[in-house]
């Protein structure tokens, strides 16, 4: 059933009794081509980039909860594409492009809105980075605009210019980046997945893989066990603990991330901004509600909540740069647990097991990547080789000492 | 999270600084035939369990002791706290 202007007036004239379900509940199957574990926004993307680019639609999506209950609810929805290693960049920007196609492709208003996205300097190395930067994503396609003080002015007269702490001497702005309904994201790609035969199987929980003579050949679950010819891990958050039960130990350490919304105000802040000197970013929600967050808290965690100091050092930062926030009242704080890799990066890579794939790793840089994650994932699945832009996203990386270090931290996952 | 200090008792998380699995305690000898190897996997495989973890918090803004916490990943309740310097004494180490 496709949506469009025509679809929603007939509905609108017939007491809206002709909408369907967007997806069905199917019982599994005893086999699968494709095994995908976990439907969040990456895991949905790749089974609908499967069925729809390479023609395999003998696929279920399996879920522990419901569609779409981790990670790719719980974000701060910001799209963009600044990052500067050329293993990341090229990846990310691909995303970015992705993303402006996505409505028409699913056919689903996910509500892309690319107000752009501006980051913060406040002295002259910084800039001198933001420089490179914008000109390493220029050199992969994307769209950088080093803007000076009084730019930052126009666009954003509310900013604290005075601060003698932080003075603001300009940013780096992408003007196609912003922000995107997240949870029609997963609906949007489990909708279209499904319509192309995709099995969505909800409260379904992977308790162990079938790995017999280093080939696994299936799952065992809470709705009985499943064959597959592949088996495609995407559970970032919980990804050290599913691919135990694989016996396989990964690179990552599990963080809580916590997120903001304040009550509504009037439209105030453009698009999303970034605070250079602390760690703080904001977007408003078109409900007029300030979207926002900051550092992770630091310590392994799987709780989904955080704890208080960080709170305290979110807030600061945004009062910091935006003082006239002081009088908001948060209206709602939640925390996801987040694949912290031990460089900051992700993987889209096979494992040592034949039959067995893993997607992870998305620190907390997760949504931003959906539709390109997906794309990759799927064409690794498919064609038994990486994506040329997700080449670099492997297991093997640390022993071989190719790291991405976007950040330059180090193997210090909590500061990534 | 309070962490109750060996030395100085309950002090506020925000004291401290968090560096990860204890086992970074035990940094692999580099003379070994397979020191690449070891190296590798102290540096970059690191238990990430849900539930019971011990891990290394530095008191920054305090003695600036390490010390080695056991806690609840699931729940973040602390059950254990010890210097780290008598947990690689206890393991037979010289310091």
């Amino acid at each position: 059933m496709r949506n469009s202007g025509f679809k929603i007036l007939t509905e609108a004239l017939t007491g809206n009794k002709g909408w369907k379900a967007n997806w069905r509940q199917p019982t599994p199957k005893s086999a699968y081509d494709v095994i995908i574990v976990g439907a969040g926004g990456h895991g949905l993307a790749t089974a609908y980039y499967l069925a729809k680019e390479f023609d395999i639609t003998n696929v279920a999506v399996l879920e522990k909860g419901w569609i779409g209950s981790g990670n790719v609810g719980r974000n701060t929805t910001i799209i963009r594409s600044n990052y500067m290693l050329p293993g990341n960049e090229p990846f990310y920007e691909w995303s970015m492009k992705l993303w402006e196609g996505l409505e028409q492709d699913l056919n689903y208003n996910v509500m892309v809105s690319q107000r752009g996205i501006l980051n913060l300097f406040h002295n002259d190395p910084q800039r001198d980075t933001f420089i490179r930067r914008g000109n390493a994503m220029r050199l992969a396609g994307a769209d950088a605009v080093l803007l000076d003080r009084e730019d930052v002015q126009k666009m954003c007269p509310f900013f604290d210019f005075n601060s003698s702490r932080f003075p603001i001497k300009g940013g780096l702005l992408q003007p196609r980046g912003g922000t995107v309904r997240h949870d029609a994201v997963a609906w949007g790609y489990a909708r279209k997945g499904d319509e192309l035969g995709v099995d969505i199987l909800q409260n379904c929980e992977v308790q162990s893989f079938m790995i017999e003579g280093g080939v696994c050949k299936g799952v065992e679950t809470t709705k009985g066990s499943i064959k597959a010819k592949k088996v495609a891990v995407c559970v970032a958050g919980s990804s050290g603990r599913v691919m135990a039960m694989a016996g396989i130990r990964v690179p990552i350490e599990s963080h809580v991330m916590q997120a903001f919304v304040s009550e509504a105000l009037k439209p105030v802040i453009p698009g999303v901004v970034t605070f250079g000197a602390g760690h703080f970013y904001v977007s408003q929600s078109d409900k007029g509600g300030l979207v926002f967050g900051g550092d992770i808290d630091g310590y392994n965690s799987y709780a989904q909540r955080g704890n208080l100091p960080v709170v305290e050092d979110v807030c600061e930062g945004g009062m910091a740069i935006m003082p006239m926030i002081g009088r908001a009242r948060i209206l709602r704080m939640w925390g996801g647990t987040v694949d912290m890799s031990m460089d900051g990066s992700p993987f889209i890579d096979k494992t040592h097991i034949e039959g067995l794939y893993f997607n992870g790793g998305w620190c907390y840089g997760g949504f931003k990547a959906t539709p390109a994650s997906g794309w990759c994932y799927a064409h690794l699945l498919a064609n038994e080789k990486p994506h040329e832009v997700a080449s670099e996203f492997r297991l093997d990386r640390f022993s071989r000492g190719h790291i991405i270090d976007e950040k330059g931290m180090g193997a210090q996952p909590n500061l990534h | 999270m309070i962490i109750d200090h060996p030395l100085l008792g309950p002090r506020d998380v925000s004291e401290f600084v968090y560096l990860g699995d204890a086992s970074l305690i035990n940094r692999p000898d580099s003379q070994n035939e397979n020191a690449a190897k070891h190296f590798y996997e102290y540096l970059y495989l690191r238990e990430n369990p849900a539930g019971e973890h011990r891990e290394l918090w530095y008191h920054e803004h305090g003695d600036r002791s390490w010390l080695v916490v056991t806690r609840d990943t699931l729940t973040h309740k602390i059950t254990r706290v010890e210097l780290a310097r008598d947990t690689a004494l206890a393991a037979g180490r010289n310091k």
